[in-house]
């Protein structure tokens, strides 16, 4: 077993009496892929919230890079990055503007800062549209943005929670390429979620399926597959683990938001 | 279900190092991120101004319309000082206040799209992003001061062009609306939503404004509403520009009380939403 980057301890989190995610354990190894999969409401944005500093637990801890993700919060925020599901780039910006800001938040050397800006927005493809106000921009190009936004302080670890929601065939692909490569060139950690099947199928090393707040099975996606029946795909597997209730409990306003930012997207 | 492998930390490969070893390198890393939010609302506003053009119908209408009005009626005891002199610091004050206390609805607005989720994740201390999001505030209010200045010279206000009196405007024009931006950053960051934010804005607003000495002197309020004026920060705006803007200058406090007011208010308002800051993410 290679090193581990993530580690959590019966990590939970309750809103109220609902317990959103209860007693995860789960590890990240360094440099690979690993899919955190389950139907909405499952806990996935909210074990992510965690580990990225933005909620604290309820109950049990988490070590990221080996900090606690509550007491030493600050050394955590220094060796990740994160792109939420919503839209997180500023619109009323332009481009360079928006990785600028992050640039220089990040403490960033000033020497060679506009250079480096403008080589992250090169990587993505984007040094044409560099100057333009982000509103101009269309759907995958706000989120190679805001990839190239999270990791130009070079992360050890990537959090990516449903990178390509609401992006058509041709423009997710484009975002992967880039995330890839990304990793490869910086020797990242990734930990995603996704609702598509066939890219946590192809890219993930691991996988851990959440059900209400638990994880319901962990493996390389091969394994999974195997462990429910010859031949299955990933999409069974994920039935198999999570389908006994169909309608899980996702608030308006989270529907809202996922509607908002699709419709942003599209 | 893969199990940690013992019950020791997970081999880390970054040195542990404190973030900034002594307490200057932290002030200045706090400083550096305040500027750096600063700036990035600049840049907006830069990018579209127009919000600041409408900003300056309003003081234009009040030192026009009611100014000129009362300055001819004399109903207003104001000493030897003709009423527009009066006036006009008090529109500077109000007008600035009006920008800053709706500036908190960028937050809301942040919160609902993402944005902010990036700067919390971010390892800027969150009171730096509330610090720089209020000097944002009151760098924004700026932009009523020009339009305050320049209706003040046409109605043949008394202005001191001493460019430390200046200076000091620029500094007391900024410090109210920082002091103001702050107060409107905690209210958004405990109502959370767009329509309870404009409701609770709308409703403040002209209370902070009848309860300073904006528009009439102190002396000539019923006694309850002479107490809340002393409270109000708006007041100590108000009479800090009246002792700078005008020659000569009538502010009824000295102007270090009304400074230090200003600046305190500051301080403990930014503390507040900087400490609240961390529920735009939840």
């Amino acid at each position: 077993m290679g090193e581990t980057i993530l580690e959590t301890r019966n990590l939970s989190r309750y809103f109220g009496e609902l317990m959103v995610v209860d007693n995860l354990n789960i590890s990240v190894l360094k440099g690979e892929v690993f899919g955190l999969l389950g139907p909405n409401g499952a806990g996935k944005t909210t074990a992510i919230k965690m580990l990225t500093t933005l909620l604290k637990p309820t109950a049990g801890e988490a070590f990221v890079g080996g900090y606690n993700i509550v007491t030493e919060a600050v050394s955590v925020r220094r060796i990740i990055g994160y792109v939420p599901q919503m839209l997180s780039a500023d619109a009323t910006l332009t481009g360079y503007e928006n990785l600028l800001i992050f640039a220089k938040l990040y403490d960033l050397p000033n020497r060679g800062l506009k250079e480096r800006v403008y080589q992250a927005l090169a990587f993505m493809g984007m040094e044409q549209s560099a100057n333009r106000l982000v509103r101009t921009y269309s759907g995958g190009m706000i989120r190679r943005l805001e990839i190239a936004q999270s990791v130009l302080h070079h992360p050890q670890l990537l959090f990516l929670d449903e990178p390509t929601i609401g992006l058509d065939p041709l423009a997710r692909k484009a975002v992967w390429k880039h995330i890839m490569d990304l990793r490869t060139q910086y020797n990242m950690t990734i930990l995603m979620t996704t609702h598509i099947m066939d890219e946590a199928d192809s890219l993930c090393q691991r996988i851990a399926i959440m059900h209400r707040g638990k994880v319901a099975a962990i493996d390389s996606p091969t394994a999974l597959k195997a462990n429910v029946r010859t031949n299955a795909t990933l999409e069974e597997v994920f039935i198999y683990y999570t389908g006994d209730k169909i309608d899980s409990g996702e608030s308006y306003r989270d529907t809202a938001r996922v509607r908002r930012t699709a419709k942003r997207l599209g | 279900m893969i199990q940690p492998e013992s019950a020791a930390l997970p081999n880390v490969s970054v040195k542990k190092e404190p973030f900034h070893a002594n307490p200057l390198s932290a002030l200045l890393g706090f400083s550096k991120n305040t500027i750096v939010i600063a700036e990035m609302e600049v840049r907006k506003l830069r990018h579209d101004p127009s919000e600041l053009v409408m900003r300056a119908i309003q003081p234009a209408l009040w030192l026009v319309i009611f100014g000129e009005v009362f300055n001819a009626v004399k109903a207003i005891p104001t000493g030897n000082t003709p009423y527009i002199d009066f006036l006009a610091p008090g529109i500077l004050a109000q007008s600035s206040m009006f920008v800053a206390i709706f500036s908190g609805m960028s937050i809301i607005w942040e919160r609902d799209l993402g944005i902010v989720h990036k700067f919390l994740v971010s390892p800027a201390p969150r009171g730096s992003l509330a610090l720089g999001k209020s000097v944002a505030g009151g760098v924004r209010a700026l932009s009523q001061a020009i339009i305050v200045y320049i209706i003040a010279v046409i109605l043949g206000v008394h202005v001191n062009w001493h460019p430390l009196a200046l200076l000091g405007v620029l500094i007391i024009t900024i410090l109210g609306a920082a002091a103001f931006s702050a107060f409107s950053l905690t209210i958004a960051l405990i109502v959370k939503t767009r329509e309870r934010f404009m409701g609770i804005g709308q409703v403040l607003t002209m209370p902070v404004f009848f309860a300073s000495s904006a528009i009439y002197p102190i002396s000539i309020m019923p006694t309850w509403l002479k107490v809340l004026a002393h409270g109000n920060p708006l007041t100590y705006q108000v009479d800090a520009l009246r002792n700078l803007m005008l020659a000569p200058g009538i502010g009824t406090y000295s102007l270090w009380l009304d400074f230090s007011v200003l600046l305190s208010a500051t301080v403990v308002l930014v503390t507040i939403a900087g400490a609240l800051y961390p529920r735009a993410a939840t």
